[in-house]
């Protein structure tokens, strides 16, 4: 079985603070890590390479230093990576973003493709849907289990909000995975040292994939940022460091006032 | 592509088990709103088996027409039918908007049909606006709820998004409304149908979606495990309310995802929050700041959540919690 797993380099968005003074984002010495979901669905990737033999291949759109992650993929256990980075896809909104990987995507042999549900820098979870649509390949989104009849059939556990579904699709087939459900695996020191010595990273730019470029970047992005702002800061209440039956009167008060009681 | 062709404001309504969900009808109230200033209609867009019986419900809360697909094959929810059901809609009544709940149906059916219609769809949104121009503006968190984006999608249609359920407000129902039902029936391409549902299974909840919750007993890394829940849980039953979490305590393993607060979980906007051993990390205030009242029990006084909590009490919750659950089981018992 030939699976691709695409993921992407985001900053650890847990680790960004806002600047009180100005109200900016303070972005400096904000690490960048695979994208939690995209790492769970490498995860999956490799559980079907140990299970099955199956032969995984990383792929992430992004600038040059997005080779990071794929390395970082390539020591955990995928055998190929393949980074897809030309100026022509900068300022892709998902739609763009799709269409770029999708046409990547047509020219690597799979019969898997397995994206996380979401990244941590947009939480859009519109990408792995997108890219499934425009290869007119079924498509099971929020994937929490993955079984593989070692031939040709997935059954799939897809969690939603009152508990879950078991779906079944014969490959070719896209997965949108969650991260919850997969603890990834550590990279190999045996890894680390092949990933990072011996082994080479595809660069692929936009003449490589066959996409009419009026669909890529900027210029094939509908929607637009038209401003963006860190929110007003709510004005605080009162903070009491008072005796345990102090602070009851107090909370007791402030529920009589607000009718909650 | 002609823009003056496409109008009005059509609204998903997702329906699970034959039950309209909350969502929906927040989104036809906010329909409502953008449509009074559009001067257009709202759409009802109602896909499942055996629901023909409740548009008028949708009518009641908001829409001026539904349009309705009641067939076997939309019983329940699969990415490819729903698609090739809304996509020929689409393709039929040309709205200009489209909006659909941040559901688990709506974030896999939105997306699908964004790439379908090869059209913008913006998720996750917390308010929708329209312009002097009459462009729909959409505004979203970003970086994990430290930045807002406004975006626009002003040279494709439909314009699309998805709103988290709990943001917008219902209307309050109105049985003298009025509207057209009109039955649509999709032509489908079965053999697209290659996703097959096995079987659907419910977690036992045996408890209200928090999201829907007046009150809401929230506890983070300071409470810390299952025996300092239970007393918040004492304290959420005489408050009739539920118990949430920090993301802390679920990736923890100590409560369920599906009561799980902020920017990865859920949005809520209870009368009453109590943030209780929670720092207030931005991820985490992102889901609940919109809360009428806001009270935080914490040993820090410096944590972030006194920075948005109406009232703030530094102190030991094992001391204060059950405390305040007695006093406040007297003063119920004595109304």
């Amino acid at each position: 079985m030939k699976i691709v797993v695409c993921i992407k380099q985001v900053p650890d968005t847990t680790e960004i603070k806002i600047n009180p003074a100005t109200g900016t984002l303070i972005r400096d010495g904000v690490p960048s890590i695979m994208n939690p979901d995209d790492k769970g669905g490498l995860e999956v990737a490799l559980q079907l390479k140990d299970k099955f033999g199956a032969h995984v291949t990383v792929i992430t759109m992004g600038p040059p230093q997005a080779e990071a992650i794929l390395r970082e993929a390539m020591a955990m256990g995928a055998d190929r990576a393949i980074l897809l980075t030309d100026r022509k896809f900068a300022g892709a909104d998902t739609l763009a973003t799709s269409n770029a990987l999708a046409g990547a995507l047509r020219n690597i042999e799979h019969d898997l493709i397995i994206t996380g549900r979401q990244a941590i820098d947009g939480d859009t979870a519109q990408v792995g849907p997108q890219i499934a649509e425009h290869l007119h390949t079924p498509m099971i989104s929020y994937v929490a289990g993955v079984d593989f009849d070692g031939k040709n059939l997935l059954t799939v556990k897809k969690e939603d909000e009152d508990g879950y579904q078991m779906l079944e699709v014969h490959t070719p087939a896209v997965l949108t995975v969650l991260a919850s459900a997969f603890t990834p695996r550590y990279m190999t020191v045996k890894g680390i040292i092949e990933a990072y010595d011996q082994r080479e990273i595809e660069i692929w730019t936009a003449e490589k994939i066959d996409v009419d470029e009026a669909k890529l970047g900027l210029n094939g992005s509908p929607t637009r940022v038209k401003r963006s702002f860190t929110k007003p800061q709510k004005v605080a209440g009162e903070v009491f460091d008072v005796t345990p039956e102090e602070a009851v009167d107090l909370i007791v008060s402030k529920l009589k006032e607000k009718f909650i009681i | 592509m002609d823009k003056s062709s496409y109008k009005n404001i059509f609204v998903f309504v997702e329906q699970r088990d034959g039950v309209i969900q909350p969502v929906g009808l927040e989104l036809l109230g906010k329909a409502h709103e953008l449509a009074q200033i559009l001067g257009e209609k709202v759409v009802a867009i109602f896909l499942g088996h055996n629901i023909k019986n409740q548009c008028q419900t949708l009518i009641e809360y908001g829409a001026d027409e539904v349009i309705v697909s009641d067939c076997p094959e939309l019983k329940d929810y699969l990415t490819e039918q729903y698609s090739q059901a809304i996509s020929q809609i689409v393709a039929k009544y040309l709205p200009s908007i489209i909006l659909f709940g941040a559901t688990t149906i709506g974030r896999d059916l939105g997306p699908t049909l964004s790439a379908r219609l090869a059209t913008g769809l913006t998720a996750d949104c917390t308010k929708l606006e329209i312009s002097e121009e009459k462009e729909l503006m959409m505004t979203r968190p970003a970086f994990g709820g430290n930045l807002m984006a406004t975006i626009m999608c002003t040279e494709r249609r439909p314009q699309m998004s998805t709103v988290r359920p709990g943001v917008m407000q219902k209307m309050t129902r109105d049985a003298s409304r009025k509207g057209e039902v009109v039955e649509f029936a999709p032509v489908f391409d079965a053999s697209k149908f290659a996703v097959k549902l096995v079987k659907k299974v419910k977690a036992d909840k045996g408890k209200m979606d928090i999201t829907e919750a007046k009150v809401l007993v929230s506890g983070g890394r300071g409470v810390g495990c299952k025996e300092g829940f239970e007393k918040l849980g004492a304290l959420a039953q005489t408050l009739n309310g539920q118990v949430s979490s920090s993301r802390a305590m679920v990736d923890a393993g100590v409560m369920p995802h599906d009561v799980q607060v902020g920017q990865t979980g859920k949005t809520v906007r209870p009368n009453l929050y109590m943030a209780i051993g929670i720092s207030g990390a931005i991820q985490h205030l992102a889901g609940m700041e919109e809360s009428d009242l806001i009270i935080a029990i914490n040993r820090d006084k410096d944590a972030p959540i006194f920075g948005v909590a109406d009232l703030g009490v530094v102190g030991d919750f094992n001391k204060i919690v059950p405390l305040l659950n007695e006093r406040l089981q007297k003063e119920i018992s004595e109304k």
